[in-house]
C-alpha cells in the first residue's frame, strides 16, 4: 500500500490488518520508551494546508514514535501566500527528502492529485481533503468501536447511526465506505439540505428524523461537527433550531441504550450538536478516539513506509 | 524438491528436555528465570520449555512470554507484517534472567532486533538464547546459549522446523 487517500481503496484484510496492527502499536505509548526504530531514517512532512490541532500532533506524534524524522509545514508562513502551487510545494518537498507526505487540504482531491499526478514519489497520505475523505478518522474510529464492543474482527451487524451535516463531512464519508466495508450497517440522519445525493446506491438508510432514528436503538451513534461557517450563510437557519431537532441532548442521551456508543471527530461544540452531559457521559468514547488516532496513524505510517503487503 | 528430516518428534522432545535441564544447571535452579518466545514458533517451544522447568522444578510456575520483534526488524523487505502482542508475565523484566527461545538461528538478526526490543521495555539481568536448531551463517557476532541440534547447512538450503501446535506434526525438515 503506496498511498492512503480514501477508504475506498482499501480491501477488508487491509482494513483488519492495520486495525490490528494499531491495536498492538497502542502498546508503545504505555512503555517508558515510547519509542519503536521501524521507521528510522525516514522523514515525514505534515504538509497542512488547512488548520488542525489534533490530527497534525496526533501524526505527528505516531512518525515520531516510529523514530521517523517529522517536518511540520505551516501553510499561513509558507510560499503558499505567495501563490506557489502544490505541485511545487510537494516537489520541493521531496527534493529536501520526503519519504511521505501527509495532507490537509481545502480542495477535495488534493491528496488524489498528490499522489498520481506523477509530481513526486513520495507516499501520500490524506489528513483530509476538503469535504472529500479522511480515512485516518474512519480507521480510529473503527477501532474504537471495535474496542467498545471487545471484537476482535470486523463490525459485521453493528448499526451505526451518524448525524448532521453529512454532505459536507469527510469523515461521514470515510466512514460511511469503511464502515460498510467492515459489515456495519449504517443510517445517517440531518437536515435535508445537508444530505447528499446518492446515499440509496450506497445501502445508507435515511432517517427522517433524530428521534426517529433513536427508536431502532443504534449501536454507535456519531455526532457530526456543526460547521457554524455554514450557518452564517443561513444553510442551517439558527442555532437554537438546529439544536432542536438535531442535537445530542440529554433528553436524547436517555433513550440511548446502555451499551451504546457515543462518538465525535472533535472538536465539539459543547450545547450545539452534543450537550455536556452527552459528551461526559461514560458511554461517549471520544478521548479514546483520540488516542486510537496516535495508534491508527502509527500503523498506517508503518504500512506505508516499511513496505508491507496487507 | 528434495527433503530430508533430521529431526523427528522424538528427537525434538528429547532437544528440548535437555535444554530445560541445561537452562536449570547454568542458573543454579529457576529463580528468576524468564522464559520470552520470538513469534511465531518460538512461542510453541518457549511455552514446552516453561513447561518442562515446571515439571523438574515444581516451585517454577512462571508462563512463558511472547515477545514481538516486527517493529526492530532491519530487512523492511520481509513477508510477515502483523504485529503480534508481546507479553511479559509478572510486567517486568528487572532482575530477571531472560531465556529467548527461537526455532532456528541463522543470520542473528532477528537475536538482534530481540534484543533491541528488550532493551526498550526494561533492563533484565541477564539474556540468553535458546534454539532448536542452529543451521550456521552467522551475520553478526550472536552465538546461542543452548542448542537443539547444529545442522551444518548451505546457504541454498531451506530448514524448516514443524510443531503440532502450528503445523499438525513433529519435526525438522532440510530441503533444497
Amino acid at each position: 500500500m503506496k498511498h492512503l487517500i480514501s477508504t475506498r481503496d482499501l480491501t477488508v484484510e487491509t482494513a483488519l490488518g492495520l486495525l490490528d496492527n494499531a491495536q498492538q502499536l497502542a502498546a508503545v505509548s504505555q512503555r517508558e520508551v515510547k519509542r519503536l526504530p521501524a521507521l528510522r531514517g525516514k522523514t515525514v512532512v505534515n504538509l497542512f494546508v488547512e488548520n488542525s490541532t489534533r490530527t497534525k500532533i496526533s501524526f505527528e506524534i505516531a512518525a515520531t514514535r516510529l523514530s521517523a524524522d517529522v517536518i511540520n509545514f505551516t501553510a499561513a508562513t509558507s510560499s503558499l501566500s505567495k501563490g506557489e502551487s502544490l505541485k511545487d510545494t510537494a516537489q520541493t518537498l521531496e527534493a529536501l527528502g520526503a519519504d511521505a507526505i501527509v495532507i490537509r487540504h481545502p480542495a477535495s482531491g488534493a491528496a488524489h492529485n498528490l499522489a498520481h499526478m506523477g509530481w513526486v514519489s513520495a507516499s501520500i497520505i490524506n489528513a483530509g481533503d476538503g469535504q472529500h475523505e479522511h480515512p485516518t478518522q474512519a480507521l480510529l474510529d473503527a477501532l474504537t468501536i471495535r474496542q467498545r464492543l471487545g471484537t476482535q474482527t470486523d463490525l459485521e451487524g453493528v448499526s451505526v447511526l451518524i448525524v448532521g451535516d453529512i454532505a459536507h463531512s469527510r469523515v461521514a464519508r470515510s466512514n460511511i465506505f469503511l464502515l460498510q466495508l467492515l459489515g456495519a450497517k449504517v443510517e445517517v440522519a440531518g437536515p435535508a439540505s445537508l444530505l447528499p445525493l446518492g446515499l440509496d446506491e450506497l445501502g445508507v438508510s435515511v432517517a427522517t428524523s433524530f428521534d426517529e432514528a433513536l427508536d431502532s436503538k443504534p449501536d454507535v451513534l456519531m455526532m457530526l461537527r456543526v460547521q457554524r461557517e455554514r450557518m452564517e450563510q443561513n444553510q442551517l437557519g439558527s442555532e437554537s433550531d438546529y439544536a432542536i431537532l438535531w442535537s445530542l441532548t440529554a433528553e436524547r442521551l436517555l433513550r440511548l441504550s446502555p451499551e451504546a456508543i457515543i462518538l465525535h471527530p472533535g472538536p465539539m461544540n459543547r450545547g450545539l450538536e452534543i450537550s455536556s452531559s452527552a459528551a461526559d457521559d461514560p458511554r461517549a468514547a471520544i478521548l479514546q478516539q483520540v488516542a486510537n488516532g496516535v495508534s491508527v496513524r502509527m500503523a498506517v505510517l508503518y504500512q506505508v513506509l516499511a513496505g508491507g503487503n496487507l | 524438491m528434495s527433503q530430508r528430516v533430521v529431526l523427528d518428534a522424538n528427537d525434538i522432545e528429547r532437544c528440548l528436555r535437555r535444554i530445560a535441564h541445561e537452562i536449570l544447571e547454568s542458573n543454579e535452579g529457576s529463580d528468576n528465570l524468564l522464559i520470552l518466545g520470538i513469534p511465531t514458533r518460538g512461542i510453541h517451544l518457549a511455552n514446552r520449555i516453561a513447561a518442562l522447568l515446571s515439571q523438574i522444578e515444581p516451585s517454577y510456575d512462571t508462563p512463558a512470554g511472547v515477545l514481538d520483534i516486527t517493529m526492530y526488524r532491519d530487512d523492511l523487505a520481509s513477508a510477515e507484517r502483523r504485529i503480534s502482542p508481546t507479553t511479559i508475565p509478572l510486567s517486568t523484566l528487572e532482575g530477571k534472567v531472560v531465556v529467548l527461545v527461537d526455532d532456528v538461528l541463522y543470520s542473528g538478526r532477528t537475536v538482534r532486533a530481540a534484543l533491541d526490543a528488550i532493551t526498550d521495555i526494561g533492563r533484565p539481568r541477564a539474556v540468553k538464547l535458546a534454539v532448536l536448531a542452529d543451521r550456521g551463517h552467522r551475520e553478526l557476532p550472536i552465538r546461542p546459549d543452548f542448542v537443539g541440534k547444529n545442522l551444518p547447512t548451505s546457504t541454498k538450503e531451506r530448514v524448516s522446523v514443524q510443531l503440532i501446535e502450528s503445523d499438525g506434526t513433529d519435526q525438522v525438515v532440510i530441503g533444497e
